[in-house]
């Protein structure tokens, strides 16, 4: 609990709306909607510009409190818990857009400028553009999926992970001071990361460990006027690393996902590779989809799979972005709990991974979606192994979180990477890591973060 | 177990083979056709098992009303022939079953049979339907769709659970005899796919086209004539029960919409693609679906009709973008009774 003078002080900072330890709102602030065990904040703020978060910092360093960075809360992990306490940095208030650069093609925004937000200025101002849209609620914001190495529409064709399409950042350093990385740091346009020394990396991936984002310039990429989605079936789980390679190498799919689930039973056993596919025109479109199908010939010839004829109200879900259907699955057992270990990994490891999630659920007991987002033209997939939850029925809650870190230790077995992982994957990942590679992490926020206020708890040998 | 009632003989001494020689899809001399034909009726594999698109018209061809189609479908299933990917076809199986959650409800009469198409009962509204009651949903559906799937099975197996699902459940409680088939699917099964396989149907199939004529007879005076010109996509299971067809005309008559001559129509019609994509026939579905507008539109039509909500939701958009108005035959009486 933090003494009343400190409290004061960031009243000071803030004013006193944008400053709460009131027991109702450090309670909301202490869980996510994910499994992990919940952590009272002592403080929770919601600065409103760069300058009031560096006043926070200065503050939190000097009075040794631990600082979480938080965007939308919806990490699902535990992510903005605040495993030890202190000041919660609600970023929400910073939602500004502050440039749209129509021939560089990118975006600068506050860190908490919301997925939606984005989406709807760049329809509404600039209709040829879109971001890569996470199939996250729309209060997703920005600069959490950058951070933790998002993905969405578009990381198939063009940039891979959200983090990835960065073109620079802005930092509150865990000493307070502010820099810029990429071109806003040497002149005033943010179009790109080279030709710099690239720091960038230091934000991404840590947790919220090595300083506050407060802005973030992304790419931004052609809207185009037609969408369409065409959906490949087999029940052949071992013929998915192929018919995607495929699919990717026709150099013509926007988006692929890759799934299979138990429900609805007509769908059991079944696996759907849904590629999206984009055009200017109807003729590109035609040729697209036929450069598809020829990709795919002499699967759907043999009859052992084929393209699965879409009704206009499926096609409409499938073309959703973010998707609503995961809204609705992750509430399928009622009680509105939802977690999944994403783990980042090789392509050719899908059917093993999907074989694994269904004997870890099976196992446990609990159902499951599984399914993959290709990322960046084949390097990789993010394979989600997705588990919903009666958030009520506790047995079922701890059933779940068996189930998580058994598929964390499958993912690394598997030679995956948990992606946004809770703390104890965190420390799974960091038992495999090379050590070397630690020591360097661990210098790097001992500089950056002499004080240790910056998430404590997160990317820690335990 | 329901056999289908097919005279061989009947084929052996046609002259004209019309269910090949009329197919719009496979091309054919009439003596490799009749050699192709006896093949079929032997149990032997045909170039006409894999070929066949399944768009049912030889049904109407056949002037014997020998059931040629229904041979095709049998054929196909013995042999192992799977027109459609088979993963489709099991999922397909699966999704469209009787799900055993129909409930007791009791009905007045007019009762409409919405078929699996719970979704379009926002037709049946208006003075058209005033007092109409609908049903649908997995436990009553025909099943008739399987015959794209080469599964006669499929149908034998669950026509007897939803027809008794459908007495059972909604007629014998209410007292109502009649059932008006919204799809010519349902129609179809139950006055020429279940008479076929000697299955008898306990109530009396009333096709929607038959119902909304003689509402609208009735209702001759409330009828604003539409003036305007529309064509019509005639579904596939329409070949079962081709005497229903001239319903589209005189309905036309009534609500004052002309219907210019076309290639594509009557029993010359033209599938409207979606069973081809299902098929994987892709190139079909180009071509077949072009013909099929370009054909619509140098009518000079402004309303293409439909009955089918498969070949709605298949040709809606070609349709649409092609300058006409995508339209049900049932919203189309509506508007003329100008509601």
């Amino acid at each position: 609990m933090l003494d009343q003078e400190i409290i004061g002080n960031l009243k000071t900072i803030l004013g006193s709306d944008y400053v709460s330890d009131a027991a109702e709102e450090l309670f909301i602030y202490s869980r996510d909607q994910g499994v992990q065990d919940p952590h009272m904040p002592d403080c929770v703020v919601m600065p409103g510009s760069t300058l009031e978060v560096q006043e926070i910092i200065r503050l939190a360093v000097q009075k040794k409190i631990p600082v979480v960075p938080m965007g939308g809360g919806l990490v699902l992990s535990g992510l903005t818990v605040p495993l030890k306490g202190g000041i919660v940095l609600d970023m929400k208030r910073m939602n500004r857009i502050i440039e749209i650069s129509e021939k560089s093609h990118y975006a600068v925004v506050e860190a908490g400028t919301s997925q939606g937000m984005l989406d709807a200025y760049l329809r509404k101002h600039h209709p040829g553009l879109k971001h890569s849209l996470p199939d996250a609620p729309p209060s997703a914001t920005i600069a959490g999926n950058i951070a933790i190495h998002g993905s969405g529409h578009l990381s198939q064709s063009e940039g891979g992970f959200h983090s990835e399409m960065v073109t620079g950042l802005e930092v509150v350093l865990p000493t307070g001071e502010l820099a810029r990385f990429g071109s806003c740091s040497t002149v005033s346009s943010w179009f790109s990361r080279a030709p710099l020394p690239d720091l960038v990396g230091l934000f991404l991936g840590w947790n919220g460990t090595t300083g506050v984002i407060t802005k973030v310039g992304i790419k931004l990429y052609p809207r185009p006027k037609i969408h369409d989605v065409i959906v490949f079936m087999t029940e052949d789980i071992d013929l998915a690393p192929e018919i995607i390679t495929r699919v990717i190498n026709t150099e013509v799919a926007e988006d692929i996902n890759y799934a299979l689930a138990p429900k609805p039973d007509y769908l059991n056993g079944f696996q759907m590779t849904v590629i999206n596919v984009t055009a200017n025109s109807e003729a590109e479109m035609k040729m697209k989809k036929q450069i598809i199908r020829d990709a795919l010939h002499d699967f759907y010839e043999t009859k052992e799979a084929g393209f699965m004829p879409v009704p206009p109200n499926m096609k409409a879900g499938f073309l959703e972005a973010p998707q609503k259907a995961l809204s609705k699955f992750a509430d399928v057992r009622k009680g509105g709990g939802f977690e999944y270990v994403g783990a980042i990994m090789p392509i050719e490891k899908i059917p093993e991974a999907c074989r694994a999630g269904m004997e870890i659920t099976a196992r446990n007991r609990i159902t499951y979606s599984l399914g993959a987002r290709i990322i960046g033209r084949g390097h990789c997939a993010m394979f989600f192994f997705a588990y919903p939850f009666n958030r009520a029925d506790r047995e079922e809650v701890e059933r779940v979180k068996n189930a998580l870190e058994d598929t964390n230790e499958t993912a690394l077995k598997l030679g995956g990477i948990p992606w946004k992982t809770e703390v104890q994957g965190q420390q799974l990942i960091l038992k495999q890591m090379e050590p070397e590679t630690y020591k360097v992490m661990k210098k790097i926020r001992d500089v950056l973060d002499p004080a240790g206020i910056m998430n404590p708890g997160n990317w820690e040998v335990g | 177990m329901h056999e289908l009632i097919f005279n061989p003989k009947l084929c052996e001494s046609c002259k004209t083979l019309d269910c090949i020689m009329k197919c719009q899809y496979i091309e054919m001399e009439l003596d490799e056709a009749r050699r192709e034909q006896a093949k079929i009726r032997r149990g032997e594999e045909s170039r006409i098992l894999k070929d066949c698109v399944t768009c049912y018209a030889c049904e109407e061809y056949c002037p014997s009303r020998n059931h040629p189609f229904y041979l095709i479908v049998e054929r196909q299933e013995q042999l192992g022939i799977h027109p459609v990917p088979k993963p489709i076809e099991k999922s397909q199986v699966i999704m469209m079953g009787p799900r055993g959650k129909i409930k007791q409800k009791e009905l007045k009469a007019p009762v409409i049979d919405m078929c699996f198409f719970d979704i379009m009962k926002g037709g049946i509204r208006g003075n058209l339907f005033e007092g109409a009651t609908t049903i649908g949903g997995s436990d009553i559906f025909c099943n008739l769709m399987f015959l794209h799937f080469a599964r006669n099975s499929t149908i034998r197996e669950r026509l007897p659970l939803i027809m008794n699902n459908i007495m059972k459940y909604f007629l014998e409680p209410s007292g109502v005899k009649e059932l008006i088939c919204y799809h010519d699917e349902c129609y179809g099964t139950y006055t020429s796919w279940a008479p076929a396989f000697g299955i008898d149907v306990p109530f009396r199939p009333i096709h929607l086209f038959d119902y909304i004529y003689h509402k609208l007879i009735d209702m001759k005076p409330d009828i604003k004539s539409l003036n305007v010109k529309a064509a019509y996509q005639r579904p596939c299971s329409n070949r079962l029960c081709p005497e229903t067809d001239h319903f589209v005309d005189d309905i036309f008559k009534l609500i004052g919409v002309k219907r210019p001559k076309r290639t594509y129509e009557y029993q010359n019609a033209l599938c409207c693609g979606g069973v081809f994509e299902a098929a994987q026939r892709f190139d079909l579905v180009e071509e077949i679906q072009r013909k099929n507008v370009e054909d619509m539109k140098s009518t000079g039509a402004q309303y293409g009709v439909f009955n089918c909500p498969f070949c709605f939701w298949t040709l809606a958009e070609p349709v649409a973008k092609a300058g006409m108005i995508p339209v049900m035959m049932s919203d189309l009486c509506i508007m003329a009774l100008g509601q």
